[in-house]
C-alpha cells in the first residue's frame, strides 16, 4: 500500500513541479504574434519561392500585416486572386498587378548560331560565363547549360535538346523570377502576359554591332532600327545596337515583326497570319 | 632533404620538352592588338587615337589608378583602330590595334647588349621608374610590380624572394631566362632589394632545373645578400604563399598579403624586366613565351612583342598539330583555355600549350566517393569537396566560414579527383560570389 | 581543324579514377584470398564467388530496375563489397544465407543511401552484422583450417582463439594458461587458426596494406591508429593484470583486427576526410574493439566498433578540419 502511495506522491509531485516550470517559462518567454499573420499565410500559395522578394511565405505574410500600404507588395504566384483575398483579411487595398510571365530573349539555337568550340567544364551557366563568352560567336546569348531550369521550382522550364535552349511552359510559369536571377546573361525577362497571352518581344540581347551579331547568329538583332521607325506607338527603343519593346506601350499591332530583317522579333499566341501565296503552293503540292 | 612547402601539393608529369631550346627573338609582326587591360586592377586609359603614329616603347595607354599601370607600344607604326578584340579573358575587350611600319625605337632606350651593374637611382626613383615602365608580375598574376614594392604604412619588409620555381608543367620560359640572362636577373634582384631597402634576397628554384641552380649559384657569389635556394619539385610551389613557406618557413595568415610576414615575392621574369627598365630605360613591351606541346614540331621559347597573335607563335614553332584539341594560354594547371588562336600575347602570357584530346578531355563526372584525396593535396589545407558542394548549393555564409577565399585556384583538387569532379570550377564560382558579398558588406 | 575544347583550369588530370581505386583494392585483397583458398579450399571458393556474384547482381538489379539509372557494376565497388563480405564470413556458410547478406549489404547498406560514396556505413559490415545477429549459430561455427580444405557445409568446426580465450576466462582459467594451448604467433601470422574466410593470414593482409599505401589508395592514418590504439590499450590492461588480460600481440593477430583496420575501417565513404579526423576515428575503433572484446558480450568487436565509428564520421568531419595554411601564425 505504502509503495503505491509513495509512487503517487513522487510522480504527482514531479508532474506538478514540471507543470509549474513549464507555465512559468511559457509566461516569461511569451511572444505576441498577430493572429492575422497565420490567416494571411493560410491565404498565400505556400510555394516559398521567394518571388515576392521575401524569404518564404511566412516572412511575406509578416510584411503584409506590418505594412500600412500593401499596394507595392505582390505575390506573383497567386496573382490578383490571392492578393485580393489577403486584402480582404487585412482590410487594405491590394495592387492590381498584371500577370507576368518569363520570356526567353534568345533564339540562338544550334541551327541559327553555329558552335565554334566545345565547352567541357562543369554543367553550370554561371561557371561557363565566368570562364568565357561561350561556345558561339555571340557572347550575350544562352549557354544552354540549364541554370534557369535548375532554379525553377514550378516545373515550368525544360531544356530542348534540339535547340539547346530552355523552353518556358507558360501555364506553369508563375513569374517568381527565380530563372531571371539564375541566368548570368540576363536573357530571361518577366514580361506582361498580355491579353489572351499574346506578346511581342525582341528575342535577342546581343549588343555587338550589326555585322558581328549577324555573323555569330542568323536571328540576332542587328540594331537596324527598322522596327523603331515602323512602330506607331513609340514602344521600341534601340540602344547599343539592340532593340527593346516596352510591353506597357506595345499595342500588339505586329508591324515590327514583319519588318525585322533577321526575324529577331517574336509574336506569341497570335492566330496565324494569312498564309502567303508561296506557302499555299507548297501546301498544295504536299496535298497532291 | 630539399625544402618545400608544408601542406599538400602534387607532382604532375613535368613535360619540360622545350627546356633545351634557347630563347629566339621572333620577327616583329605586321599587326599587333594591345589590350588596355593586361594587368590586375583598373584598365589603362588610351592616349593615342586612330591614325596616330607611334614608336616602340612609347606610352600608348596610361595608368588610371593606384593599382593600374602604363602600356607601351610594342611596335612602331600607325594606330589602325581601337576596337573590341577577343583576348585571353574569353571576352571581347578594348584593345589598340597597331599596324607595324619599320622598327623605330624610342631614342631613350639603351639597345646595347652591355651589362650595366652600377645602380645610380634611389629607392623612390626605382619604384617610380618601374611604375612608369608598366612592369607587372610576369609569372602570370600580372599584379603591378610597383604596388608590391610600396609596402603599406606600418608594414616592414625584411626579405625579397625571387620566384624561379616555374612549377607549372611544360613551361620553360623562366628556366631559359635564368640560363641566358642570369647576370641581368641578379642585377634586377639587387635593384629590387634597393627599392625595398632590404639586404637579403632568396631565389627559389625547383630541383628539376639543376643547370639554372648551378649557373645562378656561381654568378651570385659576386652579389651581396643574394642566395639560391634549390627546392623539391612540388606543385604549386610557385604560389606566393607556398614559396615563402618553402624558402623561409613563414606562413602568410589567411586573407593577408606576404608583407604580413615581411616578405615580397617577384618573379625572375619581373626581375629581368626591372633590370631592363631601370638600367636600360626599356619599358615592358616584349616577353619570353614558351610555345610547347607533345605533338608540336619545334617546342620553343620565343622573345615576342606584346600584342602578337598567338597563331604567329604557333606557326613559328612548326604549325598547329592536327591533334590539337585545346590551346591553353599559360600552363596546364592554371592557364586559360583559349577559344581562338587570334588572341594576342599579353604581359601575363608565360606560355602557349597545345594539348591533344586524350591529355585534356574531361572524363564523365562520377559521385564523390569521399576518398579525401582533394583534402590531402590542397596546399591551403582546405576541404575542396565541401567547398564545391557549398558553392553548388549556394550556401555562401558556410563557404566563407570554410575559408573559400583562401583558395589559390591551383587546381590540385580537380587534378587529383578520381571521380573527375569539377571541384575548382565551382570553388572559383563560390569565390567570386563570396568575394562580392564581402565587398558589399565592407561598403 | 576540329573545334577547340574550352574548359576552366586545370587542363590535365592525374588519370586516377574510381575504377582504378576499386581494382587496386581488389588486387590488394588477392594475397588474403589466396591464403583463404589454401586454408579453406572449396568452402572459401564457394563463399567468395557467391558473395561477389550476389553483390554485383543486386547492385545491377537495383540500379537498372528499381532506380532506373545507368548501372555502374563495372566500377568494381560492388565486387569489393562482395569480396570483403565473403572475407568476414565462415567458409561453411550456406549459399542462401550469403545471398541474404549480400542483399542487405548492397540494398540497405549502399543503394538505399544513394549508392557509391553516399553510404554512411560500410556496406560489407552492414551485411555481416545483419547475418551475425540473424544467424548466430551458423555465423559462429568456424571451420578448421587445412583439414576442411576439401569440404564445404560438412567441414569440421572449432572455436576461434578469441572465443576460446573468453570461455577459458569464464571458466576461471588464467590468460597465460589459455595462451599456452594456442599455436605460436607465427602460426597466427600466416593464418593457421580458426576464423572467417579472409581474416586469417595476417601477413597476406599486411602485404595488401603495403600495396595500397604504395599505390596511394589509402593513407597510413586509419590502420595505424586502429592497430596502435588496440596495442596500447590491451598492453596497459595486460601490464595491469597479466593473469586476466591477454598480451597485446595476441589481440592484434586474432579475430578480424587486421582485416578490419586495413580494409574495412578505411572504406572511403564511411571514414573521415581529414588526417586528424582519421586518427581520432581509428583510435575510436581501437578502443571500442577492445572494450567489446574484454568486457562485452561478443568475443570479437571490430565490426561493431567500425560501424559505431562510421556513425561518428559526419560529426568528426564537421569539427575536425584539416590543418589550414597559416593557421598557426594567425594564433600567435
Amino acid at each position: 500500500m505504502s509503495v503505491v502511495l509513495i509512487t503517487i506522491i513522487t510522480l504527482g509531485g514531479l508532474g506538478s513541479l514540471a507543470a509549474v516550470i513549464l507555465f512559468a517559462a511559457a509566461q516569461k518567454f511569451k511572444v505576441f504574434e498577430d493572429p492575422r499573420i497565420d490567416q494571411v499565410e493560410e491565404a498565400l500559395p505556400a510555394a516559398n519561392c521567394g518571388g515576392c522578394g521575401f524569404p518564404g511565405c511566412r516572412a511575406f505574410a509578416e510584411a503584409l500585416v506590418k505594412a500600412d500600404d500593401i499596394s507595392t507588395l505582390n505575390c506573383p504566384v497567386g496573382g490578383t486572386t490571392t492578393m485580393s483575398a489577403v486584402a480582404g483579411i487585412l482590410g487594405k487595398e491590394a495592387a492590381q498587378a498584371a500577370p507576368m510571365v518569363a520570356v526567353l530573349r534568345c533564339n540562338g539555337s544550334c541551327e541559327h548560331r553555329p558552335r565554334l568550340n566545345n565547352y567541357q567544364g562543369a554543367t553550370s551557366c554561371a561557371v561557363a560565363a565566368a570562364l568565357y563568352g561561350g561556345e558561339t560567336g555571340c557572347s550575350y546569348g544562352c549557354y544552354g547549360l540549364g541554370d534557369c531550369v535548375e532554379a525553377c521550382k514550378f516545373d515550368a522550364m525544360y531544356m530542348d535538346p534540339e535547340t539547346g535552349l530552355p523552353v518556358i511552359i507558360e501555364d506553369n510559369c508563375v513569374a517568381c523570377g527565380a530563372c531571371v536571377k539564375a541566368c548570368p546573361k540576363s536573357i530571361i525577362e518577366l514580361r506582361k502576359k498580355g491579353p489572351k497571352s499574346r506578346r511581342i518581344f525582341v528575342s535577342c540581347v546581343n549588343k555587338d554591332k550589326g555585322a558581328a551579331a549577324k555573323k555569330a547568329c542568323a536571328v540576332a538583332c542587328i540594331g537596324c532600327a527598322k522596327c523603331q521607325k515602323v512602330c506607331p506607338h513609340d514602344a521600341i527603343t534601340v540602344e547599343n545596337n539592340l532593340a527593346y519593346i516596352d510591353y506597357d506601350k506595345c499595342k500588339l499591332c505586329r508591324k515590327c515583326v514583319e519588318v525585322c530583317p533577321t526575324n529577331a522579333i517574336h509574336e506569341i499566341n497570335f492566330p496565324p497570319r494569312k498564309p502567303k501565296t508561296e506557302q499555299e503552293e507548297t501546301v498544295k503540292e504536299t496535298a497532291e | 632533404m630539399l625544402k618545400t612547402f608544408s601542406i599538400g601539393g602534387i607532382h604532375p608529369a613535368e613535360n619540360k620538352i622545350s627546356a633545351a631550346s634557347a630563347i629566339e627573338a621572333l620577327p616583329v609582326p605586321a599587326m599587333v592588338s594591345v589590350p588596355i587591360s593586361q594587368h590586375i586592377g583598373a584598365p589603362s586609359e588610351p592616349l593615342v587615337k586612330k591614325g596616330d603614329a607611334v614608336k616602340v616603347g612609347q606610352v600608348i595607354a596610361k595608368s588610371s589608378g593606384f593599382v593600374s599601370t602604363n602600356i607601351h607600344s610594342p611596335v612602331s607604326g600607325v594606330v589602325d583602330k581601337i576596337d573590341d578584340v577577343l583576348d585571353a579573358s574569353g571576352y571581347k575587350r578594348k584593345a589598340l590595334v597597331i599596324k607595324t611600319e619599320g622598327d623605330d625605337w624610342d631614342e631613350s632606350i639603351d639597345r646595347s647588349p652591355n651589362l650595366v651593374r652600377n645602380i645610380s637611382l634611389s629607392s623612390e626613383e626605382i619604384i617610380k621608374k618601374i611604375g612608369e615602365a608598366g612592369i607587372v608580375g610576369l609569372g602570370g598574376a600580372t599584379f603591378p610590380a610597383h604596388v608590391k614594392l610600396s609596402p603599406p604604412p606600418g608594414k616592414k619588409c625584411d626579405i625579397l624572394i625571387i620566384n624561379g620555381v616555374e612549377c607549372e608543367p611544360y613551361l620553360t620560359s623562366d628556366h631559359r631566362l635564368m640560363l641566358e640572362k642570369g647576370e641581368e636577373i641578379l642585377v634586377g634582384t639587387t635593384i629590387l632589394m634597393k627599392a625595398l631597402k632590404v639586404d637579403k634576397a632568396v631565389i627559389g628554384i625547383e630541383n628539376n632545373k639543376k643547370d639554372a641552380i648551378e649557373h645562378l649559384k656561381n654568378l651570385a657569389t659576386a652579389y651581396d645578400g643574394i642566395s639560391i635556394q634549390p627546392l623539391k619539385v612540388q606543385y604549386p610551389q610557385g604560389g606566393e604563399k607556398q614559396l615563402i613557406d618553402a624558402c623561409i618557413k613563414r606562413q602568410v595568415p589567411s586573407g593577408k598579403l606576404p608583407i604580413e610576414v615581411g616578405a615580397v615575392v617577384q618573379n625572375v621574369g619581373t626581375a629581368f624586366a626591372v633590370y631592363e627598365a631601370v638600367q636600360k630605360n626599356k619599358p615592358l613591351f616584349e616577353r619570353v613565351v614558351t610555345v610547347t606541346g607533345v605533338s608540336l614540331k619545334k617546342p620553343s621559347n620565343f622573345l615576342v612583342r606584346i600584342g602578337t597573335p598567338i597563331a604567329t607563335l604557333i606557326e613559328a614553332a612548326g604549325g598547329l598539330p592536327d591533334d590539337t584539341a585545346k590551346i591553353v594560354g599559360g600552363g596546364p594547371m592554371m592557364g586559360k583555355a583559349l577559344s581562338s588562336a587570334e588572341v594576342p600575347v599579353t604581359k601575363g602570357s608565360s606560355g602557349i600549350l597545345l594539348l591533344p584530346a586524350e591529355k585534356t578531355s574531361r572524363k564523365p563526372v562520377e559521385n564523390c566517393i569521399r576518398c579525401s584525396k582533394c583534402v590531402s593535396v590542397c596546399p591551403m589545407g582546405l576541404s575542396p569537396y565541401l567547398l564545391m558542394s557549398l558553392a553548388q548549393k549556394a550556401i555562401w555564409d558556410r563557404a566563407e566560414e570554410e575559408k573559400i577565399m583562401d583558395c589559390i585556384e591551383c587546381g590540385s583538387c580537380s587534378f587529383t579527383c578520381p571521380s573527375s569532379r569539377p571541384l575548382l570550377d565551382y570553388i572559383r564560382l563560390g569565390k567570386a560570389k563570396v568575394g562580392q558579398i564581402m565587398r558589399t558588406r565592407t561598403k | 581543324m576540329n573545334r577547340l575544347i574550352v574548359s576552366p583550369s586545370p587542363h590535365i588530370h592525374s588519370g586516377d579514377s574510381v575504377k582504378k581505386s576499386m581494382y587496386g583494392v581488389i588486387i590488394a585483397l588477392m594475397p588474403a584470398l589466396a591464403a583463404s583458398l589454401w586454408y579453406f579450399g572449396l568452402g572459401a571458393l564457394i563463399v567468395t564467388l557467391t558473395a561477389i556474384a550476389a553483390c554485383m547482381f543486386f547492385e545491377f538489379v537495383i540500379q537498372k530496375y528499381l532506380l532506373k539509372t545507368t548501372t555502374s557494376i563495372t566500377d568494381g565497388s560492388a565486387a569489393v563489397t562482395g569480396l570483403l563480405l565473403a572475407f568476414n564470413l565462415p567458409s561453411n556458410l550456406p549459399i542462401g544465407i550469403i545471398i541474404v547478406g549480400a542483399a542487405v549489404a548492397i540494398g540497405i547498406g549502399k543503394m538505399s543511401f544513394g549508392g557509391l560514396g553516399k553510404n554512411p556505413f560500410n556496406p560489407a559490415l552492414v551485411g555481416r552484422v545483419f547475418l551475425l545477429i540473424s544467424f548466430p549459430v551458423q555465423m559462429t561455427s568456424w571451420p578448421l583450417p587445412i583439414v576442411s580444405a576439401s569440404s564445404y557445409l560438412d567441414a569440421s568446426t572449432g572455436a576461434t582463439p578469441l572465443s576460446m580465450l573468453r570461455e577459458g576466462l569464464a571458466m576461471g582459467k588464467t590468460a597465460p594458461e589459455i595462451m599456452s594451448q594456442f599455436p605460436s604467433y607465427i602460426d597466427f601470422l600466416v593464418g593457421n587458426r580458426g576464423g572467417s574466410a579472409g581474416e586469417m593470414a595476417g601477413i597476406a593482409l599486411v602485404l595488401g596494406l603495403a600495396f595500397m599505401l604504395y599505390r596511394k589508395i589509402i593513407t597510413w592514418h586509419i590502420p595505424v591508429a586502429v592497430l596502435g590504439s588496440i596495442y596500447i590499450f590491451t598492453g596497459i590492461l595486460n601490464l595491469s593484470n597479466p593473469l586476466e588480460f591477454a598480451p597485446p600481440i595476441f589481440h592484434l593477430l586474432t579475430g578480424g583486427v587486421l582485416l578490419g583496420a586495413i580494409y574495412m575501417a578505411t572504406d572511403y565513404a564511411s571514414s573521415p576526410m581529414s588526417k586528424n579526423g582519421m586518427l581520432l576515428y581509428g583510435v575510436g575503433i581501437g578502443v571500442i574493439t577492445v572494450l567489446i572484446r574484454v568486457y562485452g558480450a561478443y568475443p570479437e568487436g571490430i565490426s561493431f566498433a567500425i560501424l559505431i565509428m562510421n556513425a561518428f564520421t559526419p560529426l568528426i568531419d564537421k569539427y575536425i578540419k584539416p590543418k589550414r595554411f597559416g593557421e598557426q601564425v594567425a594564433k600567435q
